[in-house]
């Protein structure tokens, strides 16, 4: 986890007295007082599964980035083509510096023509506002921080277009995956996302800050016949890790480039004209990779936590980016970095399970050897 | 928060019942509550020495791993088996079914353990 925040009181959420209600247990993230559980954060991980989940991500940064120039200034600003988006769809996107390090990963929405918004980490949220700001200068374009003006409540599982789909004006059906729609929900105005972090079925909805609480009162009680509970950060890790989706500071960082972390896909080096970390990324694209990151499962009990060596013949040859108890699969997992010559990587497509291999490779667990398999990423995908 | 009148108390947050030689170990509610869902305990093994204030084990959850330290010194007796296929007993029942360990005491107990009082002014003050 990051906290690049400066330090003084952390920000708070429009909804945070809701949650001293439902008696969350709250933590400290990237300088926002955010809940992290609020009863069990497994049960939580479970109803996400199984029904559905509601979280509050109001601590995410909004920014919106306006005029005929937006679309030209964020193809030079950010490593994908954000201009030849449709109005109403959506993008998974980074920015990069000069040398190809990521500086964070994004959601880019286009609302309109000449209307993105770009949804940003908190702990990044004020580095990426500024960059967008800087490299807009040549552009017609004008770039706003909003972060202050909008709340966010997703809700995640295989309930929540059926939780939505009473109450609000607009055909579900009609959203797509990776789009978003101005919609009325429980009677207040909303920017509807099907978007999600969690790799289930899900929505996320902007709205006014000062409309954030009732729509989460009506949205609890329209979920409750569908299993809807309250979800914290602790299960949104751990969602996110089955999912095999990389958390910025976790997989992703100024040190590495997309290319590092198995997502090049979204350097689109064909696009028109020039971005900023298009010459380290293109050389960058056609090298081998320095690192992989893999999919590790442990036969024991044990945790893997981030910074753990990966070790193959008791030699150290990669780290643990994040690890969790995984509730599905019901054994530890890992994602890590691992040198690109570990046997058996190169064909981790391949290979599942525990008795795939014999046990060469393990991660050392605060000084003992836990033997661990290499697996295909993600951990968990829905059944669509 | 509950904390029992008839326990004794760690700063570590493990409570202890003690009658005469025998003594059973746990975390308290509080520390329950502040790790979340545990999911993996790994208790002194039977027969070996345990010392006062003295790592001997370790506690997952989710989101963290903490050392388990013995509240008292002597040699382990008896874990709980339960705690292997169901390390949630120790969010759900810490002071009964989820206790984890019982020792035979070397000596008598030390004197700083904590009183039920004086531990729910510790966590108090914590927040």
């Amino acid at each position: 986890m990051t906290q690049s925040e400066p330090a003084g009181p952390p920000r708070r959420s429009p909804l945070l007295p809701v949650h001293q209600r439902l008696g969350a247990t709250l933590t400290e993230f990237a300088g926002w007082q955010m809940p992290l559980r609020y009863e069990s954060e497994t049960a939580e991980h479970r109803a996400v599964r199984t029904a559905a989940g509601m979280f509050d991500l109001s601590h995410m940064g909004e920014i919106a980035v306006t005029g005929a120039g937006a679309g030209a200034a964020l193809d030079y600003a950010l490593v994908g083509q954000p201009s030849a988006l449709a109005p109403g769809r959506a993008r998974y996107t980074m920015i990069c510096a000069a040398d190809g390090g990521v500086l964070d990963d994004l959601i880019v929405y286009r609302l309109s023509d000449a209307e993105f918004l770009v949804v940003a980490n908190a702990a990044n949220t004020a580095v990426v506002s500024r960059e967008l700001s800087g490299r807009s200068a040549g552009f017609d374009a004008g770039v706003t921080d909003q972060t202050a003006d909008y709340a966010l409540i997703a809700v995640q599982g295989p309930n929540a277009a059926a939780i939505l789909a009473p109450v609000t004006d607009i055909d579900l059906a009609g959203v797509k995956y990776y789009a978003s729609h101005d919609a009325v929900v429980c009677g207040r105005p909303v920017l509807l996302a099907r978007t999600g972090y969690t790799g289930e079925d899900g929505f996320e909805m902007f709205c006014r800050p000062e409309d954030a609480e009732p729509l989460w009162t009506a949205l609890t009680a329209a979920g409750a016949e569908h299993g809807l509970i309250p979800a914290g950060l602790a299960a949104r890790d751990t969602l996110r890790l089955e999912a095999g989706m990389p958390l910025y500071g976790n997989e992703l960082g100024p040190d590495m480039t997309p290319f590092d972390a198995g997502l090049g896909r979204v350097v689109k080096l064909d696009k028109p004209g020039d971005f900023v970390g298009r010459a380290a990324l293109a050389q960058r694209a056609g090298q081998p990779p320095r690192r992989v990151l893999a999919g590790l499962t442990v036969r024991g009990r044990r945790v893997p936590r981030h910074g753990y060596s990966v070790l193959w013949d008791g030699q150290a040859r990669g780290a643990v980016t994040s690890g969790a108890p995984s509730p599905t699969l019901g054994v530890p997992i890992a994602m890590a970095y691992l040198d690109p010559d570990v046997p058996g990587l190169a064909e981790a497509q391949a290979v599942t399970g525990a008795d795939a291999q014999d046990t060469r490779l393990s991660i050392d667990i605060r000084g003992r050897g836990e033997p661990a398999d290499l697996v295909t990423l993600p951990f968990y995908s829905r059944k669509r | 928060m509950t904390v029992p009148q008839q326990l004794r108390y760690t700063a570590e947050h493990e409570w202890v019942a003690i009658e005469g030689q025998a003594a059973s170990v746990g975390i308290t509610e509080h520390a329950a509550d502040a790790l979340g869902d545990v999911v993996y305990v790994s208790p002194p093994t039977p027969g070996t020495k345990v010392t006062a204030g003295e790592p001997c084990g370790e506690i997952e959850s989710t989101k963290s791993v903490s050392d388990l330290y013995s509240p008292v010194g002597g040699e382990v007796t008896d874990v709980n088996a339960d705690i292997e296929d169901d390390p949630g007993l120790v969010n759900s029942d810490p002071y009964g079914a989820g206790w984890l360990f019982k020792v035979r005491l070397d000596d008598e107990p030390p004197s700083d353990l904590l009183t039920a009082e004086q531990y729910a002014e510790l966590i108090s003050a914590e927040g």
